[in-house]
């Protein structure tokens, strides 16, 4: 490396060193503590040129690696690492992902806690594949996701505990509602395209979980809904007592009682609602209706000079999307017994966004992978208490800074025809 | 077969097309040449119906079908090739060509169809797996010809064919135009910056100055025309 490299990047550094004193000296470096009659500045400027000192650095040691156009070992080896289990290996990687997923409830060391954090992913990981039907096929940047969530909990919650139907009719009820809200959506964004369509999305998000607080009659409002029923084995319920004239689970397969075998069951519920989301996305990928979201996506004139209709190309992705979304919503209901406004606020959107931008969009293992790291992460960084945000802050700069367009940017054809190998 | 009367569009307040009238006829090369900015695209885009008529009508085989929406224009069969190409780069050649038989019965004849456009570009063929985004500027323009193919168009529309393209494509797409045109039995309609090509090519020809067409007459005539040669061929001559 030359010297006049090297100059360069340490007066790079020195600036970034500015930026950092200009943000940290006021946020940190004047810290207001209430002593007695009132609120006294006591300033901290030793943290705060610690903190300028660790971005100099930083900065520096960062250019200095990218002048000799080498990464991190760690990062690269990782990284080719993971793109060839995927290219060479996809099917393999998924087999065994899947294997591992049925094994996982009966492993030595699985208990109630990761039990619950793997409930968790899945969630995720379903959420992330309904919108990656949206966003990473269709190319329709939906920011209010969770809108569909929220619809699918609050209807299965609804027709659950009103006519007290059981789970296995009102779960594809809550699809449809969910489905009907994603038409009702996509209506007036058809024209929007990029940063607007965004934003309406956006604000769709907010509009229901609004219409959820205040229309206190039918949702009780921020109060929620309690006493969601939970599901039942096909019939046979998950209670230690059961009502007179049932049989519970423990009882007919003559088990003694756990409450994990209800855990044990929702696992097994979402894994398979995940994989029919996942098997369908990948069917319909194949289909005509499929491949006209991708070209919508690529070239939406194009698409009209081909005879693509463009309007019930982008209603379908977004009703059949939202009904994904439906279906994790009441999922989540039936599994929590109770649901409130608070479960679907924007973050949530954000999260299942960020899931599929980290996983590269339009990649199904990639969703799986920014899941397990996203939601993964921010439960092992629990201890961190509020640092937690931090972590998850530093581990998404980290993605974007080594693997700019997602974990796993790489789109499979979805034909190989002729007997042909790539 | 496609006759276009005193149509007029416009862009929001602009107007693009001022009274364009044109007819094509069963089995003809026509094309239309003309500056950039007279409205050539405009045409195009409003015979497809991505763009809307305001005033004038368009009538395909006995139907009028301005302001039908564009998708049923090409169930119709009237398909265009848009100008810049516009290949979904990141689907692979085949899976473009699909899309183009999108409109087809949903693909019925796919295989026999595919068949037919990879003995017109034997390239495409040895591409197919490819993303059409990694083809040269010539492959992608024939890539786009074959995808509007498969629609199996009665009348194809072409938008500027030889924009960005090295010379000896050029010649070579030309060569493919005629050959859809008479083996195939597809009209051509073909709008071109490169007047000389497309006068060449065209049994007729129309200019289209300012929204609104000037001279027309056979294709031949009109390379030998003063007035066109002056404006389109000598000095800013391309080949």
């Amino acid at each position: 490396m030359e010297k006049k490299d090297i100059i360069q990047s340490f007066k790079d550094s020195l600036f970034t060193g500015l930026i950092a004193l200009a943000l940290f000296g006021p946020i940190v470096g004047l810290r207001t503590v209430s002593k007695g009659e009132g609120l006294f500045i006591t300033p901290q400027w030793g943290i705060v040129f610690l903190l300028v000192g660790l971005c100099i650095l930083g900065r520096f040691l960062i250019n200095i690696n990218s002048a000799r156009r080498t990464e991190f070992k760690i990062f690269s080896t990782l990284s080719s690492k993971l793109s060839s289990i995927t290219e060479d290996k996809a099917k393999h990687f998924a087999i065994t992902g899947i294997l591992f997923a049925v094994v996982f409830p009966f492993l030595p060391f699985t208990d109630r806690y990761f039990m619950d954090v793997a409930i968790m992913i899945l969630t995720y990981i379903m959420l992330g594949w309904g919108l990656n039907i949206v966003v990473g096929l269709a190319g329709l940047l939906d920011l209010g996701y969770v809108a569909f969530y929220a619809v699918g909990a609050y209807s299965y919650a609804l027709i659950a505990t009103t006519f007290g139907w059981s789970f296995w009719i009102c779960l594809p009820l809550a699809g449809v509602f969910a489905a009907f809200f994603g038409i009702l959506l996509g209506f007036p964004v058809l024209r929007l395209r990029g940063d607007y369509l965004a934003i309406v999305t956006l604000g769709f998000g907010e509009i229901i979980r609004i219409i959820l607080i205040n229309w206190y009659e039918v949702t009780n409002g921020p109060d929620g809904i309690t006493g969601i029923p939970r599901p039942s084995f096909f019939g046979l319920p998950f209670k230690r007592s059961p009502d007179e004239g049932e049989i519970s689970f423990h009882l007919f397969f003559n088990l003694e009682y756990s409450t994990m075998h209800r855990i044990i069951f929702l696992y097994y519920l979402i894994l398979v609602l995940a994989l029919i989301t996942n098997y369908f996305t990948l069917k319909i990928r194949k289909l005509p209706v499929g491949r006209a979201w991708e070209a919508l996506r690529e070239d939406e004139i194009a698409c009209k000079s081909l005879g693509v209709n463009p309007t019930n190309t982008k209603l379908t992705a977004f009703a059949i999307g939202a009904m994904f979304g439906g279906f994790a919503g009441s999922f989540f209901a039936t599994r929590q017994a109770f649901i409130s406004p608070e479960s679907f606020t924007f973050i949530e959107s954000a999260i299942i966004v960020a899931i599929v931008v980290l996983g590269g969009m339009g990649s199904q293992t990639g969703v799986v992978l920014a899941s397990i790291f996203l939601i993964g992460i921010t439960e092992m960084f629990r201890d961190l208490e509020q640092y937690r945000m931090i972590a998850f802050g530093g581990a998404m700069v980290l993605i974007m800074v080594f693997k700019p367009k997602g974990i796993l940017a790489n789109r499979k054809p979805t034909i190989l025809m002729h007997g042909d190998k790539k | 077969m496609l006759k276009i009367s005193n149509v007029e569009t416009f862009y929001g307040k602009i107007q693009a097309l001022r009274g364009v009238d044109l007819d094509v006829n069963d089995g003809e090369i026509v094309s239309l040449i003309g500056s950039n900015g007279a409205g050539k695209s405009t045409l195009l885009m409003t015979i497809s119906g991505v763009n809307k008529t305001k005033r004038g009508n368009i009538v395909f085989n006995g139907e009028n079908i301005e302001n039908k929406q564009p998708h049923k224009i090409v169930d119709m069969g009237i398909c265009q090739v848009p100008e810049g190409r516009r290949i979904f780069s990141r689907l692979t050649v085949e899976e473009n060509l699909r899309l183009g038989a999108h409109a087809n019965e949903k693909g019925k004849y796919f295989e026999k169809d595919i068949k037919e456009v990879y003995d017109l570009f034997p390239v495409l063929s040895d591409r197919k797996t490819q993303r059409g985004g990694t083809l040269s500027g010539g492959e992608q323009q024939m890539l786009a010809i074959g995808r509007a193919l498969m629609s199996k168009p009665k009348v194809l529309l072409l938008d500027e064919p030889s924009l960005g393209i090295a010379p000896k494509l050029v010649n070579q797409i030309f060569v493919s135009i005629k050959n859809i045109n008479k083996e195939k039995n597809v009209t051509i309609f073909l709008v071109e910056q490169n007047a000389k090509k497309a006068l060449e090519l065209a049994d007729r020809a129309y200019v289209l100055v300012n929204g609104k067409v000037t001279i027309k007459g056979p294709g031949q005539e009109l390379l030998k025309n003063k007035d066109i040669q002056a404006a389109y061929l000598e000095g800013g001559a391309k080949n």
